[in-house]
């Protein structure tokens, strides 16, 4: 932390600041927050990335997921005051200039979303997802062996529980992921 | 002179989602994400209490902190004109209704600050004893006027009385479904700013020229200075499709500060504040011959709605179509208690009542030692039985033949409960799905530019649908040109009206105004000897006439559900191994986005069967697992193997297209396909939704 926390009058509740420089998709954001704001509300209601989604607020249906340091996290649950000189990456960081990132491609092959309100989560979950698999981090459906982590259907769908879809896109998700996995 | 040559029809070719790179890169707005400048933020206020009056309001603490800009409640609220809805006079009456009625709003200038604010809010009432829970013997029990949307309650022929007394096979059972919550993944949101001309609404809506006719005249507003823009939608589910307390609330806190004003329901407060699906009673009489020819079909429906607003879910409808019979009667019984008001969720009426209909056949097949499906096709209607009217097709029994061929139903065996696979019992059910054809005016314009392209314009929606891409491909086919040459322009009350995404008859709706104006303007670019002018040529074309006066034919989309299930013996835990969906649905128009609203259809279907249940408190009169915690929705592990296909049709009695609707009838009929899919494995029979673990553990 950068920044002493301004705490001002002992009766008016006034809010508790702090200063700090925020990470987003390569891009330095010096700011001053809320110790109350969570990182989706900093990225949607500050920095205009609205990408990251708002479907909860609770943590329960991963429409906020992003990438800290390259591991998922849900946004909704965490404070903006914690992520000083921390890396997040938002469903906007994911494309390299105009090429999609692999993922987002697929997804749109496999027409993986319809209203398309999960799908930055989805994606960001999927590629801390792949990440995760790829260092041979077991789940609940993993055999144990010592054989790494096969990526097939079920650990997909065991993996991608996190991110709810009402829409009912889960089959065409899971192909997508597959696709990009093998 | 521009010389077309006629391209390759794009409708029945995959296209890719128009709008899909917006999607997957965090592009495409919603609601919530506009900001204008000056903006402040709303947050609504919940009544904690069931039935009474607000007494007071006290603000002291709320006011004092950093800030907040006004609490807003009865007291001190702008008025706003009676509405036919009474859900819409938000903060117009002392009265609370239903447990998590809004009863004042917040507005500050920082999320953080008005929740805090909103938390401090104390509302003091005058508390009355209050009635939620539905009971088919309610002595509140009445006969609604009509069914939702415009359906008789009730319907009789024959005397089924009579023949119930004289059949040789009789199926009485009684259903039930719980109260289900929509849940779309976009909460309800809406950016309200008030100008010089009027107001502008961004709002999460099914249909932007409603939402415009509804506000307008409670601020006393000509419609055309109220524009609601939607371009995108994260789902609705009917949810969205009828404006409800949350806009009003938007334009008015926005009006009281004299800033633009941001609100969104909370994922908590969708549980009270935007309708849910209404639990229903259903009790289903069949009577039949040995061969299971059936002589009488009768079905009666219990269900509720708020004190405020009546809403009559259409639950036995389906049941006047489905089946032949000389003797049947149909009903909806309805009761006013101290709850949320219900509205549309996805297929609102066949979804609970062919789980009905559909677990009744099926125990029906097992009373007479028939297989499921020659017993629908033994009573399948040479025309609609009740009004008599031709089908304008129906190929129910083509989709149960192609589901049997593809699902392997041939070498089942039909004995329940013996089927043991890695120690799990396993059964297979197959139910009827059907959802009706409807069509309402639209209007359309459709420029053709200079430079050679055209831009279509209708203030439709995509809720998630494919409608953008469905009319781009429409247009396209309309005007005889590639797909890449026309922009279709939606979600906006400024473009031309239209119908909104509900009823599964956008395309059919929004597609006849589209080909009409293509057609005039490729009329009108004839005439002019293929030359554009600079500022192009704009036609315009209103469906009104064309769709009132349709030939009399009874319009359905048909559909065979099957499922595969495990169950565990010891624990009750049951797993849908495989869901095949086969309809027919007319033309379809993008079999790539068409099968992703099957397969979203039946993905819900099977939640609905397995985890959907909105608990009502008795105590407290409050839907009390009110999160994604606590009410399941399916989630990615859940959902294994599911597939949807169509049969061929070509319908020429519906719309240019030759399309029905695709949007809902992928629920309907899938929770009575895995419902008697476990009873094929395990012999216990679920007659109650959801099929949870204390139900098949006995």
């Amino acid at each position: 932390m950068n920044g002493e926390a301004h705490i001002t009058g002992p009766e008016a509740p006034s809010p508790i600041t702090a200063d700090l420089v925020l990470s987003v998709n390569g891009e330095r954001y010096p700011i001053t927050v809320d110790t109350r704001e969570t990182l989706l509300d900093t990225l949607r209601e500050r920095l205009g990335l609205t990408g990251a989604k708002k479907g909860c607020d609770h943590g329960q249906c991963g429409a906020c997921t992003v990438l800290l340091d390259g591991r998922r996290v849900k946004s909704c649950l965490t404070l903006t005051v914690t992520l000083d000189g921390r890396r997040v990456v938002s469903v906007e960081g994911l494309a390299d200039g105009d090429g999609l990132h692999p993922l987002q491609a697929a997804f749109i092959e496999h027409d993986a979303f319809q209203c398309g309100y999960c799908t930055p989560g989805q994606l960001c979950s999927a590629v801390g997802m792949l990440a995760e698999a790829a260092a041979g981090w077991p789940s609940a459906v993993t055999p144990e062996t010592d054989a790494g982590v096969d990526l097939d259907e079920e650990e997909i769908r065991e993996r991608m529980s996190g991110n709810l879809c009402r829409c009912g896109a889960y089959v065409n998700i899971v192909a997508a992921i597959g696709e990009v996995a093998r | 002179m521009t010389t077309l040559t006629r391209p390759t029809p794009s409708v029945g070719s995959a296209l890719d989602r128009v709008e899909g790179v917006e999607k997957v890169t965090g592009q495409a707005k919603y609601a919530y994400e506009y900001a204008p400048d000056d903006l402040v933020y709303a947050v609504p206020v919940q009544a904690d209490i069931a039935r009474g009056e607000v007494r007071s309001v006290d603000a002291d603490a709320a006011v004092k902190l950093p800030g907040v800009i006004a609490t807003i409640w009865y007291g001190n609220a702008p008025r706003i004109a009676p509405a036919e809805n009474a859900e819409l006079s938000v903060l117009q009456s002392r009265r609370v209704a239903y447990r998590g009625q809004y009863v004042a709003v917040v507005v500050a200038d920082t999320l953080e600050n008005a929740v805090e604010a909103a938390r401090l809010l104390r509302v003091d009432y005058d508390v009355e004893g209050h009635d939620v829970e539905l009971r088919a013997d309610h002595p509140g029990m009445y006969r609604p006027e009509k069914v939702n949307p415009a359906y008789p309650a009730d319907t009789e022929q024959g005397d089924p009385d009579e023949a119930l007394a004289g059949a040789e096979v009789v199926v009485d059972e009684v259903y039930s479904t719980p109260a289900e919550h929509n849940n779309p993944m976009e909460p309800h949101a809406t950016v309200a700013v008030w100008g010089d001309d009027g107001l502008t609404l961004y709002d999460s809506t099914q249909g932007a020229t409603a939402v415009r006719d509804t506000v307008a005249p409670l601020f006393g507003l000509p419609p055309g200075n109220v524009r609601v823009v939607s371009p995108h939608v994260g789902g609705g589910f009917g949810s969205k499709g009828t404006p409800l307390s949350p806009v009003v609330l938007a334009a008015l806190a926005a009006k009281h500060v004299g800033r633009p004003v941001k609100l969104t329901v909370t994922r908590r407060q969708m549980f009270a504040v935007i309708g849910y699906r209404t639990p229903t009673i259903q009790r289903v009489r069949l009577g039949a011959d040995a061969e299971g020819r059936l002589k009488v079909i009768v079905h009666d429906a219990f269900e509720q709605s708020s004190r405020i607003r009546e809403f009559a879910e259409q639950t036995t409808t389906p049941t006047r179509m489905m089946y032949a019979a000389p003797n049947r009667r149909t009903t909806h019984r309805l009761v006013r208690l101290d709850v949320p008001t219900p509205s549309w969720m996805r297929a609102p009426g066949e979804t609970p009542g062919m789980y009905a209909l559909e677990s009744a056949l099926d125990e029906l097949a097992v009373a007479c030692g028939i297989d499921p499906i020659e017993l629908r096709v033994r009573n399948e209607p040479a025309a609609d039985p009740e009004s008599g009217l031709p089908f304008s097709s129906r190929n129910l029994v083509a989709c149960m033949r192609e589901g049997a061929r593809r699902f392997g139903w041939a070498e089942r065996d039909p004995a329940p409960g013996i089927r043991l696979r890695d120690g799990l019992l396993v059964g297979t059910g197959v139910a009827a799905s059907t959802y009706p054809v409807y069509r309402r005016p639209s209007r359309a314009t459709a420029t053709a530019l200079a430079d050679g392209t055209f831009t279509v314009r209708i203030a439709a929606a995509d809720i998630g649908t494919g409608a953008r891409t469905a009319l781009t491909q429409i247009a396209a086919d309309a005007l005889g040109v590639p797909t890449g040459l026309v922009r279709v322009e939606i979600g906006d009350s400024a473009l031309p009206d239209a119908s909104l995404a509900g009823g599964s008859m956008g395309t059919a709706s929004w597609g006849t105004a589209v080909v009409r104006a293509c057609e005039a303007l490729t009329g009108a670019l004839r005439e002019r000897g293929g030359q554009v002018p600079p500022d192009g040529v704009e036609v315009s074309a209103d469906t009104a006439r064309e769709v009132g006066n349709g030939e009399r034919y009874a319009r359905h989309a048909f559909g065979a559900q099957f499922a595969e299930v495990a169950v565990d013996p010891g624990t009750g835990e049951t797993r849908v191994l495989r869901l095949l969906g086969v309809f027919a649905a007319g033309r379809i128009v993008n079999p790539k986005t068409a099968r992703s609203q099957f397969i979203g259809g039946m993905t819900m279907g099977l939640s609905m069967a397995l985890l959907e249940e909105s608990v009502m408190d008795r105590e407290f009169g409050d839907y009390l697992n009110h999160d994604l915690a606590q009410y399941h929705v399916a989630a990615c592990a859940d959902v294994r193997d599911i597939e949807a296909v169509w049969v061929d049709e070509d319908d020429p009695h519906l719309n240019p297209m030759g399309a029905k609707g695709i949007g809902e009838i992928g629920i309907v009929g899938t929770a009575a396909a895995v419902a008697n899919a476990v009873y094929h494995a395990t012999g216990v029979r679920v007659r109650d939704l959801p099929i949870r673990v204390d139900r098949l553990v006995r």
